[in-house]
């Protein structure tokens, strides 16, 4: 019952922010509404999220958000140094990374700050997921960038999404 | 004092988005092309927003935070174009200067490629 009622208690509160940062205003009327978008919304879209999300460690959250957000800051530096120096210096590769996430969600937040962060795109996912395909504008060493990425992001993630 | 932040962050963003759309001229092939339009224009857009941002607040009509919005929107549907473009030349095997990895070509050959 409480399940059918309230599938998603987490996005709840996150529809109901989007709302009164849409409707830019504060008001307790907005923020009601806010609350009852919130709760109709995940009911009638409960067939899209089949998993049910939980978040286990906030702090770590969090704190992966911050390290997310000076990477994007470094690496649109680091991008634009690279366009403007020229194409000679840039050294790119594919690189394989194997995956410890196992849900569907962990996999895109994974794959979405890998394309956010230095000089890497994700570009494929083989179909059983348990690889990841990731293109890289300038590697060095490739084992580096799986370690980087697999130390620095993945496991944040596993911390929050699938810790046991 | 006002105007000469907002000046600066506007002139930093149009510098970084130029500087990402530069990259699809300067860059050698399609994959690493793709590098330039999807970071250095989140910062480019990044700094456009805040400033408008600031600008709006100190109009006297309350805090703008819509652009908060705008920012989360871009960070979520950035990312995800640059891999479905990438994953579609992937498959139909573009050119690149790095090789693609084999298992890439072997689920293809398969047409286990499709979830």
């Amino acid at each position: 019952m409480k399940r059918r009622l309230l599938p998603h208690p987490i996005l709840t509160p996150i529809l109901a922010l989007i709302w009164v940062l849409l409707s830019n205003s504060l008001s307790p009327g907005q923020i009601l509404l806010g609350l009852l978008l919130g709760w109709i919304i995940p009911i009638f879209t409960r067939p899209f999220w089949p998993e049910r999300v939980t978040i286990r460690k906030p702090a770590t959250l969090l704190r992966f958000l911050v390290v997310v957000l000076y990477d994007i800051l470094v690496a649109n530096l680091a991008v634009a140094w690279l366009i403007l120096r020229g194409s000679h210096h840039i050294r790119p590769a594919f690189v394989v990374v194997p995956l410890a996430l196992r849900s569907d969600l962990g996999i895109s937040l994974l794959a979405n700050v890998i394309s956010l962060t230095p000089g890497t795109v994700s570009s494929w996912l083989s179909p059983d997921r348990r690889r990841l395909v990731v293109q890289g504008l300038s590697v060095k060493d490739p084992a580096e960038l799986i370690n980087t990425i697999k130390g620095r992001y993945e496991a944040p993630l596993l911390e929050v999404f699938e810790s046991c | 004092m006002l105007e000469i932040t907002l000046s600066a962050l506007i002139i930093i963003g149009a510098l970084f988005t130029f500087i990402g759309s530069l990259g699809l001229v300067r860059m050698p092939d399609f994959y690493t092309r793709l590098h330039g339009p999807t970071k250095a224009t989140t910062l480019g857009v990044g700094s456009l927003l805040i400033a408008s941002m600031i600008y709006f607040s100190t109009q006297g009509q309350g805090v703008s935070f819509h652009e908060i919005l705008v920012t989360l929107f871009l960070f979520i549907t950035a990312p995800v174009s640059a891999h479905l473009l990438s994953k579609a030349a992937l498959h139909l095997g573009v050119e690149s200067l790095s090789k693609p990895p084999p298992e890439v070509e072997r689920a293809d050959a398969d047409g286990a490629g499709t979830p």
